[in-house]
């Protein structure tokens, strides 16, 4: 094979191999979840991650008790560890629903055999979000308070503030993605209760599905919901990191206070999830054979999405370090120098390089096509991204206009617990997923089978 | 209580979704108006060739969303200038373009909330039991197989007719559906 007709053949990899039926597509997916026994390397890695949500359980439950003096946090760096993950791990989210709405809109149909799990991820790692500004807030069993309902107290929340949005922005997020992973899962969780032979497993997976029978009307409707629920899920995801970038944004602190934010916070958002995707979805299809579904096409396609979004990204600091130059702000310069030359500048050049210059590599086909470098690459993404949010919360935080209260940052060991401990929650969930719900959506793998083909 | 007939409907089960959907423009031509199609994926044009064509989700999406966005908006005016009216940095108690966020999130949340709810009730979901379960081979409707329904309440309906017009269709099999 000569090889320019092998990389022609890369390039138009399928998105399902050939020779599969309706048949063997359903039990191929179904049999993960009613037949497979769950292996050894199951246990080992549900068992790791169980325990580490247990440590992230501890930390927080230490929390309540003594209060965030525990944490790193103290001013002039009021926003720590518990920041910065809450933006990491919502932007990581951001993949799943670009991947399930976005995608769909625009027709791109290999999204089928990733959207799945890509959702389950979004709902996941907006869980692990989530918990990072309930515990941050001081007093966390009044994190309620930031709903508005009629007090004795005879006070509303203050609506002008970020922060309030982002109360509304994250929460109308997890419950549309978790609306719409539901709600697609419908249809799989009938064809599960019509495969299982158990009488337990019939009984939970029908209730679960609703009684979906799959009439033709129940499809109309379904698929109109579906077309609009991913049509709002759009701007959603994409107005839900430019809001968190308004917390930053709208802010006065040098670092912070620039136009550049949504765009750049949206793009990174994307970047870092599809990186996660690629983390998750490699390590899936070859244990569980399914590389016939998530083919060398899906991982090509992400790598060209990250490629695409780093540069957006790097644009973006372009823009931060030009806008430092360029606004004739004093303070705005020093920011720029001292990211550059300050204490943290190690992490600084360590991002560039995550973020910057290492996914440069993937204008590389054979690198785009190979699991092995692309998993490492997502990692070396996934860390730049969360270098970014560290870089922006704590070293715009900590020298900004007084010089009199300049300080330094220190995370404690249990900063780090709880941080380690949402990963492990994060992998723990995701375990539990594989084994009982369809990781890849049976039915629209159907639709894109040749035989599903009808002409009227 | 009338008595319900014991038949609920005859069912024609068939391999293919060309094979359905040409099976289901006959026997919508032939005048059988009470009929459905059940298919393990949506299948375009399915729900026309058994005469299904309004569908209200859209509707109920946008009174959803128009509610949602409505509440959020007055919601805040209510709260920032009515009932809490409370000085931040000199903003007007109305300031209405930081109310635009929250207007939005709140538009989304409740249409998509609809689409969801508006769609399960508009379809009569959840509905555990329901007589097409009966026959065996009706499992397969969520795996590969396709299946033509014509209703006992039709019109035109008669066991043996309308039984011999589905055979006439070229099926895998046909069944009665008891109810």
């Amino acid at each position: 094979m000569n090889e320019q007709y092998k990389s022609a053949a890369i390039e138009r990899a399928p998105v399902i191999e050939p020779g599969h039926t309706f048949g063997t597509v359903t039990e191929k997916i179904s049999a993960i979840v009613l037949t497979r026994p769950a292996s050894n390397g199951w246990f080992v890695g549900f068992g790791l991650a169980f325990m580490l949500t247990m440590m992230m359980l501890y930390a927080i439950g230490y929390l309540f008790l003594k209060g965030i003096g525990i944490w790193g946090v103290t001013i002039p760096i009021g926003w720590g560890f518990a920041i910065v993950n809450f933006v990491w791990w919502i932007g990581i989210g951001h993949a799943g629903t670009l991947i399930s709405a976005i995608l769909l809109l625009l027709r791109q149909s290999w999204r089928n055999s990733i959207n799945r799990f890509a959702e389950a991820m979004t709902l996941f790692a907006v869980a692990c979000a989530g918990i990072f500004p309930a515990i941050h807030v001081g007093r966390p069993w009044l994190a309620y308070w930031l709903i508005p309902y009629p007090n004795t107290m005879r006070v509303w929340p203050q609506f002008r503030s970020p922060l309030m949005w982002d109360v509304f922005a994250v929460s109308t997020y997890a419950t549309i993605s978790a609306l719409f992973w539901f709600i697609g899962l419908v249809p799989d969780l009938a064809t599960l209760r019509d495969r299982t032979e158990k009488k337990w497993q019939q009984i939970i997976y029908g209730m679960l599905s609703f009684g979906w029978r799959g009439s033709a009307r129940h499809w109309q409707r379904y698929e109109t919901m579906y077309l609009l629920l991913a049509g709002l899920a759009t701007p959603l995801v994409l107005s839900v990191h430019t809001v968190v970038s308004f917390d930053f944004a709208i802010g006065i602190v040098p670092g912070w206070h620039t136009t550049i934010f949504p765009p750049y916070f949206v793009a990174g958002a994307i970047y870092s999830g599809f990186a996660m995707v690629l983390m998750l979805a490699i390590p899936i299809r070859k244990i569980y054979g399914l590389e016939d579904f998530i083919t060398l096409r899906h991982l090509q396609n992400s790598a060209k999405v990250m490629l695409a979004t780093g540069l957006i990204v790097a644009y973006g600091y372009g823009i931060e370090a030009f806008m430092g130059w360029y606004s004739g702000d004093r303070y705005d310069a020093f920011t720029l120098w001292n990211r550059l030359h300050g204490p943290y500048a190690a992490w600084y050049l360590l991002l560039l390089t995550c973020n910057i210059f290492v996914p440069q590599v993937l204008w590389i086909r054979k690198l785009r096509t190979s699991p092995a470098a692309l998993f490492v690459i997502s990692g070396v993404i996934l860390t730049g991204m969360w270098l970014e949010r560290f870089i922006i919360v704590v070293v715009s935080l900590h020298r900004d206009f007084l010089n009199s209260s300049w300080g330094m940052y220190y995370p404690t060991r249990w900063d780090w617990m709880t941080f380690i401990g949402t990963l492990g929650m994060f992998l723990m969930l995701m375990f539990l997923f594989l084994r009982i719900l369809p990781a890849i959506s049976i039915f629209e793998m159907r639709t894109l089978l040749p035989e599903a083909e009808v002409k009227e | 209580m009338a008595k319900r007939d014991p038949i609920y409907g005859i069912m024609a089960e068939f391999d293919s979704a060309q094979a359905l959907i040409d099976a289901a423009h006959k026997t919508h031509e032939a005048g059988y108006k009470k009929i459905d199609a059940y298919s393990p994926f949506p299948v375009e044009g399915l729900a026309e060739a058994i005469g299904f064509t309004h569908n209200g989700v859209p509707l109920v999406v946008l009174i959803g969303g128009l509610i949602g966005g409505a509440s959020g908006y007055l919601m805040q005016y209510w709260m920032s200038a009515v009932d809490y009216p409370l000085n931040i940095g000199g903003k007007p108690y109305h300031s209405w373009p930081a109310f635009i966020v929250i207007t939005f999130e709140m538009t989304i949340l409740f249409a998509g909330i609809s689409a969801v709810l508006g769609m399960l009730a508009l379809n009569g979901l959840p509905m555990p039991y329901h007589p097409v379960f009966n026959v065996p081979r009706f499992s397969s409707a969520s795996k590969d197989r396709f299946f033509l329904i014509v209703f006992s309440s039709d019109k035109k309906y008669d066991a043996a007719g309308t039984r011999k017009f589905l055979e006439s269709l070229a099926p895998r099999s046909v069944s009665e559906v008891p109810s």
